[in-house]
């Protein structure tokens, strides 16, 4: 137990400065960082968001209104379907995952569903089921595997949205990942104002542009006559009474947007825009049409506002006025140049640390863990004398290889994640402990100096394993199940006990095989 | 220098003796704590609770609890607990979940906003939905329940069941005291109290697997050794370590409760309860129940094979 081979020696003392190495981009700031030689290690501790500072948002996507949209457009295709094959049906509704409707004529049944079936968009695919039932029931059905991937790409393209909008913003070093069936997590580091991110994230930013119908006064809508065509919007045009009367018919919609830009016009903060050519043809063809007539510019169902069409704008580019300030139009133009959400998302779990608390938090944390070390390592070595500096020694060494290790994963240091590096800190010593104990009872027994030694490390070893396992076994747990902060903490808990498992079968063993030799004590100083 | 002992060589603690003494006051532990939560209710944080927290800063020397509670219950936002956290300058205002849909909850952490001005520096925001929370209960539970099995299926792969019933009683019964602490003295329970009972689980077995292992060594060399008398020999063989670790683990968190600050506290807090109980519950509960296992039998084959 107490022989060391020569390359053994070598690698225990490697691993040892290895830790040392890694531990040490810490020290730096990010420019000295850059300015060192490319061999050395350059990987830093990241720091959680609540110690630097920073939002933490899991956003929600409505699944739900994803479904009820595709339904909606579901059940105006099987009308669109029957109505000029002259099929009668009535009580057509969504129902579940699909719509359903009761043929007037039950003969005429296996026509209508022949013609269903074409919903598909090729006779292979099965992306819509229809499913006759008894007196001309029929039951056109999506199938799970297609909500499944229109829930999936609905995710997708929010994840790529979310991305957009934040990137446009310029916020440093975001974290957006999908999580779970329906999630979307936002980690924005530093940032002071979270309440501007939630907005921009809040908001669909559906945007359509469509002709007012000036054949409908707002009273007469309002009265509950609104012809079929239309509806009445919430507007924020000037003298509206704060409702429009606006058609259903969507002439462009923001999806054919290239570009929109925060500009003036007259003073005034507007945000111009551009459209590719395809929706440069339709708004041409719709301005030159309507002349003399209202445009709404609509975004998430509200008017924005609803100029006259002076002449046909031909260049696809034009800019929306309104009542904005310069920071609105500029939300606006990132919001259009991002595109627009699938479906809202929704704010479900927040967690925003201020910078100072953040700063506040780490001075705190080291103060602790340098008050905890000069405590246990003083007291071991009131306790222990000799053996107390080698476990004081190896305490070191093995907080050098808990932040080596941490910095060569990137692992994130939460506050949490300070507490398991204190903790580590008073029990870390234990091994040291079993192993002294061990040694002094072997001593007692009428062992001599080096027997006692050498059956001390070799019976403490097994408790040492099996003690440092159950913990571990905690650790693993806290990661699997925690969150955020918590998972820091199983992560700093966890490294820790493995840097101390490694630290008390080799370092201490070494260092004091070596002491050993060195002295020849006859008396053992624990 | 000279080294020294806190606990004299060859202690010998009669601690079998004092069995069901334990066993009365662990009983008692968790019957209080059985009594109490009901009735007293633990402080859940709004991990498990939902709502929404808010740490500020106020510009004062110390700050006007009552004409910020006065100005926050005007807005009808329902119970809004406030309290001065750390510092007397700092407060900590809880805003329970408000009715409807997680955009009420948004609105109403704007409208505090609104009500306290620039002049407060928001230090913290946090907001945890319905949803969000009863997940972090129930990932918070299944934690705690996945440990004890994990902990039972490794003891009895590396002792015997017998040795697994002792350690899942000790980590029970340090868990629900544990929980017990939370309530008494009113300290928030939230994600990192999970982290602090798994924690305090980890820790109780570690020591109750050093006494294990002392017992399992003392069962193989004194074969005719009572079982009692065996099992206060392991207990007073490893009582220096126990004492010793107990000690420098409990100095090291008193540094954190100290000078940690006021997030981690209520963790801190639980945590040295968890040392105290964990260290107690090895010598109390999880040894003297393995007196009532025939410990011996699983190891008798091998010293009939010794004999001649």
């Amino acid at each position: 137990m107490l022989r060391f081979a020569p390359w053994k020696v070598a690698v225990i003392l490697g691993i040892c400065a290895l830790g040392f190495l890694l531990t040490l981009p810490n020290l730096f700031t990010r420019d000295q960082l850059d300015r060192l030689p490319e061999w050395l290690p350059h990987n830093q501790i990241a720091l959680g968001l609540d110690l630097q500072g920073g939002s933490h948002l899991l956003l929600e996507i409505d699944l739900k209104a994803i479904l009820d949209e595709r339904l909606n457009s579901l059940l105006d295709e099987v009308r669109g379907m029957l109505r000029p094959a002259r099929i009668g049906y009535r009580g057509l509704a969504v129902r579940g995952q699909g719509v359903t409707m009761v043929l007037t004529d039950p003969a005429q049944t296996e026509q209508a569903v022949g013609l269903l079936k074409g919903l598909n968009p090729n006779p292979l695919s099965r992306e819509v089921e229809v499913v006759p039932g008894d007196g001309g029931r029929i039951d056109v059905r999506l199938t799970d595997s297609t909500v499944r991937n229109l829930q999936d790409s609905a995710i997708r393209q929010s994840l790529e949205i979310v991305r957009r909008r934040i990137d446009e913003v310029g916020t440093r070093e975001p974290t957006i990942q999908r999580q779970g069936e329906d999630r979307i997590l936002v980690q924005v580091p530093g940032e002071k104002n979270p309440e501007s991110i939630k907005h921009l994230l809040g908001q669909t930013a559906k945007l359509t542009f469509h002709l007012v119908d000036m054949d409908t006064p707002l009273q007469q809508a309002l009265a509950g006559n609104v012809p079929p065509g239309s509806e009445v919007l919430p507007s924020a045009e000037r003298g509206g009474g704060g409702q429009m009367v606006v058609r259903k018919r969507v002439e462009v919609s923001g999806e054919s947007l290239v570009d929109a830009q925060p500009t003036y016009q007259q003073n005034q903060p507007v945000v111009s825009f551009r459209f590719d050519s395809a929706g440069a043809r339709k708004f041409g063809a719709v301005t030159r049409e309507h002349v003399g007539e209202l445009l709404a510019i609509v975004l998430d169902g509200k008017v924005i506002s609803a100029p006259r069409i002076r002449e046909p704008i031909l260049g696809g580019s034009g800019v929306i006025s309104g009542s904005f300030t310069t920071q609105s139009a500029n939300e606006l133009a990132v919001l259009l140049r991002a595109g627009a959400l699938p479906a809202p998302l929704q704010v479900v779990e927040e967690r925003s640390v201020g910078p100072d608390l953040g700063a506040d938090s780490i001075r705190a944390g080291k103060l602790a863990g340098v008050v905890a070390f000069l405590l246990v390592a003083a007291f071991m070595v009131i306790y222990y004398s000799t053996f107390g500096v080698i476990a004081d020694i190896a305490l070191v060494v093995n907080l050098f290889l808990l932040f080596g290790v941490l910095s060569a994963l990137q692992a994130t240091l939460t506050l949490p994640g300070i507490a398991g590096v204190v903790l580590t800190i008073g029990m870390g010593v234990d091994t040291n402990v079993l192993i002294y104990e061990r040694i002094r009872e072997e001593s007692r027994h009428g062992k001599s100096v080096i027997s006692a030694i050498e059956t001390g490390f070799r019976e403490a070893l097994r408790t040492i394993i099996d003690a440092h396992v159950t913990t571990l076994i905690a650790a693993v747990l806290l990661y699997a199940f925690g969150s955020g902060p918590v998972r820091g903490f199983a992560v700093t808990l966890g490294v820790g006990i493995i840097a101390n498992l490694f630290t008390a079968v080799t370092f201490t063993r070494l260092v004091v095989a070596t002491w050993l030799w060195r002295t020849r004590p006859a008396v053992l100083p624990v | 220098m000279r080294s020294f002992r806190l606990v004299p060589d060859n202690t010998q603690i009669d601690f079998m003796r004092y069995e069901y003494l334990g066993y009365a006051i662990s009983g008692l532990l968790i019957l209080l704590t059985f009594i109490l939560v009901p009735l007293k209710g633990l402080n859940f944080g709004i991990d498990f609770q939902g709502g929404l927290l808010i740490e500020v800063r106020t510009p004062g020397p110390a700050a006007d609890l009552a004409s910020m509670r006065s100005t926050l219950n005007g807005l009808g936002l329902g119970e809004v607990a406030l309290q001065t956290f750390g510092e007397p300058s700092d407060v900590l205002i809880r805003i329970q979940r408000q009715e409807g849909g997680e955009q009420a909850q948004q609105a109403a952490v704007n409208k505090v906003k609104q009500a306290l001005g620039d002049k407060v520096n928001y230090r913290r925001v946090e907001f945890v939905g319905p949803k969000v929370s009863s997940e972090l209960f129930w990932a918070g539970a299944q934690a705690v329940g996945w440990s004890f099995l994990a902990i039972l299926a490794y003891i009895w792969f590396r002792f015997e069941w017998q040795y697994g019933i002792g350690a899942i009683l000790a980590v029970i019964h340090d868990t629900i005291t544990t929980v017990g602490i939370f309530s008494i003295f009113s300290l928030e329970f939230n994600l990192a109290s999970i982290a602090a009972i798994l924690t305090i689980v980890g820790y109780s077995l570690n020591d109750t697997v050093v006494i294990f292992d002392r017992v399992r060594e003392n069962l193989r060399r004194y074969k005719t050794m009572p079982i009692a008398e065996l099992l206060d020999r392991s207990i007073n063989e490893t009582l220096a370590r126990t004492v010793m670790t107990s000690l420098t683990t409990l100095l090291a968190l008193l540094a954190l409760v100290i000078f940690g600050g006021e997030v981690i506290r209520g963790f801190t807090i639980a945590m040295i309860w968890g040392v105290v109980v964990g260290t107690y519950s090895t010598i109390y509960i999880a040894t003297p129940v393995l007196v009532h296992f025939n410990l011996r039998r699983t190891i008798e084959p091998a010293a009939a094979v010794q004999t001649p």
